[in-house]
């Protein structure tokens, strides 16, 4: 935490910086665009839904909305997926859409400035760089920048409909 | 201001104009016709008129004119109404809505059908009252030299007689707070409705004489579509009344408008002469003109978004309450009385509020009723039918999103009764039936559904044709079948057994797309019929989509909502009811009746769930006509649940039409009954597939699925 100040601070007017919301999925940090992010609430009443993959958890009830969870841990092939009471939702509005996303823990809000952020390298075969809007780095710390609205809205996601989906 | 954005507003008053007028056209006997329904439906001509003379579309202005004209002569008693003229009528109404539907759609209508129905409408008017009709309509139509006023009474003395000037009495229009565009607009929109005498004023109160014969009501009907009622002030000139101090018309007004207090002997002669219809409007205009037209504060028109928006609302809130309730039930005894009375109050009025809520969805069956008097009347005459429509609980009331749903099934069937139902008239005769067929259309609540049903005294369903017809397009059918199963066939797609194909119904689409649809929106249909004494068709239907009766029932740690519309029975089943089909299949006997049984925990994969089908709890259900047994551990209860969309930001789930939130604030899953099943063949085809390609782990894995069955394996086919 203490490279926050590099981030944010004195320089936060700048228009050309971006700010992300930092969460941990087992030893790594990722990082995606506040906008996107609607709520963070604790993981709790979650409807298993059947049929679905594995990394969806099902469905919750956010104030009267179906949100549907899903454990980016699972999706990422993290070896460790536990539910506490730590445990943290990402509600995130991606398209026209309500979902809630399963990290271990979120720990700040940063802005980022053009230069702070390379490009994702052309690698790995559970997360494809489609899904990377980058990588930050902070310091001594990198973080995945996730575009999580691609990530959601693909095929392989399964959240939604790919044929009839007119949103 | 932009004149488009009324453009909306007009279309769909002139659509209810329209509907109205039907309505009338319909009920019209030609030989007394109703006055009072002639200047209804002379008004609705009159004002959409206006409305198109305002928005510039002209040939809908065109065609109004002289369809009002002709109009105008009937309720004048100058043309004498025929069936013929009344279908005339009918027709140009069509028109005018075709005309109508193409202003919508930002194109031009139809130009050649418009030269067609003014011919015909031009036609009658020479032959009926053996003159022009134009003569009639100039006057109307005249745009009068607004700046020279006192031209007028000489003008108005030489107009041709048909619009008498006795008729035409003078009215003071007076403009309150509109801006110039506006106002011109108005004031033009005046002289076509008669001639402007004199307009004077400020800009807050602008005054205009006008000199017309049309009734102060349907001035301010057809000004409404451009101000607000509050804006308009209408007062009758005509009417020998001593006028408030403020407004009265003050003698600048010359000679040309009949100043109320120099020649009260005009006055009271002209209100004598005056038509009876005038005289009825004009009545009511008493010292407060401001009040002439209050219908239009009966209802509001709001988009059904927002009323679902409402809806959700209260959906929150019941779940919200119901979660308190649950909460407080928890805490400890009777140390908060305050609180739990307060909890039984917010409890009822909650329900109450979701009572009202959900009723403002719903709309009387008269709003499909009402389109059948012109479908039947239409057909009847095309297939030489004499038919008497009855309809019964029009004021039945009814989800408006099903009502719109509803139509097009039941337009089918009404159909369908008149072509093949309902016979000819010398074949009625010749059974000693009355010539005239009745159609009856019904509706009623029961319970929490509607039951429609179209109900005709014609022939009857002929058992053997439909058999015969079966049979021959490959249907599985046997004559043992009970009447009940055969009427049922008729179901099926590609049937039809009208011996010739007619036009209007009998291509063998249809019955089957009913059946379709009227299931899609969660209701069934059934038929019942006698020979030579008629048919019923019964349609029974949900009252809404929004709110479901649901039947919880449990399967490991997990809830489920079946819908209660599709469970029949439920029962533990036995080891000698059940039996094993093709090795794995597992049938229930109920009543013998053979039911494919579907273990829930299967079909979704539910842990920790109750293995042994003897141990469970067999819901017999029924959905898209197929009938089966659904395995669940436990039944939990009955409850009615708000139903909410998966897909909104999820997608479909297979076997699950929706979800809903329940008590505790968990949401729970709606099934889809028939979709359960194909779920469920689905993983069967899957499961067997895989069994063929490791068939040595064959033996090993269908022994625990089989366990409870295999005392009848005899049973099995070999």
């Amino acid at each position: 935490m203490t490279d926050l100040s590099q981030g944010s601070g004195p320089v936060a007017t700048d228009l050309n910086q971006s700010q992300f919301l930092i969460f941990s999925l087992g030893d790594e940090e990722y990082a995606i665009d506040i906008l996107k992010v609607q709520e963070i609430r604790g993981y709790e009443n979650v409807t298993r839904i059947a049929n679905a993959p594995e990394f969806i958890k099902g469905v919750t009830n956010l104030r009267g909305v179906i949100v549907p969870i899903v454990d980016l841990r699972l999706r990422f092939a993290l070896e460790n997926a536990e539910y506490n009471s730590q445990t943290v939702v990402i509600v995130v509005n991606v398209g026209q859409r309500v979902i809630g996303i399963v990290v271990d823990s979120v720990s700040d809000v940063m802005a980022l400035l053009p230069e702070q952020i390379k490009p994702a390298p052309e690698f790995g075969a559970t997360l494809s760089a489609d899904y990377l809007s980058g990588l930050g780095s902070v310091g001594d710390r990198m973080l995945v920048l996730v575009d999580i609205e691609r990530l959601l809205t693909s095929e392989e996601m399964a959240l939604m409909e790919q044929v009839s989906d007119g949103h | 201001m932009d004149l488009s954005d009324f453009y909306a507003t007009f279309f769909e008053e002139a659509d209810e104009l329209l509907a109205d007028m039907e309505g009338h056209l319909l009920a019209l006997d030609p030989a007394a016709p109703d006055p009072e329904q002639l200047n209804a439906i002379f008004r609705a001509a009159h004002s959409i008129k206006g409305g198109a003379g305002t928005f510039g579309f002209d040939i809908l202005q065109r065609t109004t004119h002289i369809f009002e004209n002709l109009l105008d002569h009937t309720r004048q008693g100058e043309l004498a109404l025929r069936a013929e003229i009344i279908d005339t009528f009918l027709e140009t109404k069509d028109m005018l809505n075709d005309q109508l539907d193409a202003y919508r759609n930002g194109t031009a209508p139809d130009a050649e059908a418009y030269e067609r129905i003014c011919q015909t409408l031009q036609k009658i008017a020479e032959e009926e009252l053996g003159r022009q009709p134009e003569t009639a309509s100039d006057t109307a139509q005249q745009t009068l030299d607004t700046s020279a006023p006192d031209k007028v009474p000489q003008a108005a003395a030489d107009n041709d007689p048909c619009l008498t000037e006795s008729e035409a009495g003078l009215l003071l229009v007076t403009l309150v707070e509109l801006d110039d565009k506006d106002r011109d607009l108005l004031v033009e929109e005046l002289s076509q409705l008669g001639e402007v005498v004199e307009r004077r004023g400020s800009d807050q109160r602008h005054e205009v004489v006008l000199r017309s014969s049309v009734s102060a009501e349907d001035i301010e009907a057809v000004m409404c579509f451009i101000a607000s009622a509050d804006q308009i002030e209408i007062r009758d000139l005509t009417e020998p009344q001593s006028p408030p101090a403020d407004t009265s018309p003050t003698p600048e007004s010359g000679p040309a408008a009949t100043p109320p207090d120099t020649p009260p002997t005009a006055g009271t002669a002209t209100t004598a002469k005056a038509a009876p219809e005038l005289k009825a409007v004009a009545t009511p205009a008493s010292p407060r003109p401001g009040k002439v037209a209050p219908r239009e504060n009966s209802s509001i028109r709001v988009s059904v978004d927002k009323v679902d928006q409402i809806i959700n609302l209260v959906g929150e809130l019941i779940i919200t309450q119901s979660m308190l309730d649950q909460t407080v039930s928890e805490m400890e005894g009777n140390s908060h009385p305050g609180l739990l009375s307060g909890m039984s109050l917010l409890q009822r009025n909650a329900r109450d509020l979701q009572e009202a809520v959900m009723s403002v969805r719903m709309v009387p069956m008269d709003y499909v009723f009402s389109r059948f008097p012109r479908l039947v009347r239409d057909l009847a005459g095309k297939l030489g039918k004499q038919i008497e429509l009855v309809t019964e609980g029009e004021s039945t009331e009814l989800d408006k999103s099903l009502t719109e749903r509803i139509i097009d099934p039941l337009t089918h069937l009404v159909r369908n009764s008149l072509d093949h139902g309902i016979e000819l008239p010398g074949a009625r005769t010749a059974v000693g039936k009355p010539a005239t067929g009745r159609l009856t259309l019904s509706a009623q609540h029961q319970g929490g559904n509607i039951l429609i049903e179209v109900m005709d005294d014609g022939a009857g369903l002929n058992r053997e044709r439909i058999l015969a017809k079966a049979s021959e397009s490959g249907l599985n059918v046997s004559d043992a079948m009970s009447d009940e199963e055969v009427w049922q066939l008729i179901f099926a797609p590609g049937f039809s057994t009208a011996a010739e194909i007619s036009d209007v119904s009998g291509r063998g689409v249809g019955m089957d797309v009913v059946k379709r649809n009227i299931q899609a929106m969660g209701g069934h249909v059934e038929i019942l019929s006698r020979p030579g004494q008629g048919t019923t068709t019964r349609i029974v239907l949900p009252l809404t989509l929004a709110i479901l009766d649901g039947m919880s029932v449990k399967v490991g740690a997990e809830m489920f909502i079946l819908p209660l519309s599709a469970v029949i029975e439920s029962m533990q089943p036995t080891r000698q009811d059940l039996y094993t089909m093709a090795g794995d299949d597992l049938m229930l006997r109920v009543r013998e009746e053979y039911l494919p049984v579907v273990a829930l925990h299967e079909a979704l994969e539910v842990a920790n769930a109750c293995h042994q089908p003897t141990e469970s709890i067999a819901v017999i259900v029924q959905g898209e006509g197929r009938r089966y047994a659904l395995l669940v551990d436990d039944l939990v209860g009955q409850q009615q649940v708000v139903v909410k969309n998966l897909e909104t930001n999820y997608r479909r789930v297979p076997g699950v039409a929706a979800a809903t939130i329940l008590g505790d604030g968990s949401v729970a899953l709606i099934l889809d009954i028939a979709d359960l099943h194909r779920l469920h063949q689905r993983k069967r085809r899957d499961a067997c597939s895989a069994l063929t390609d490791s068939a040595t782990q064959l033996a090993p894995q269908s022994s625990h699925t089989t366990e409870a069955s295999t005392t009848t394996a005899e049973d099995m086919t070999p």
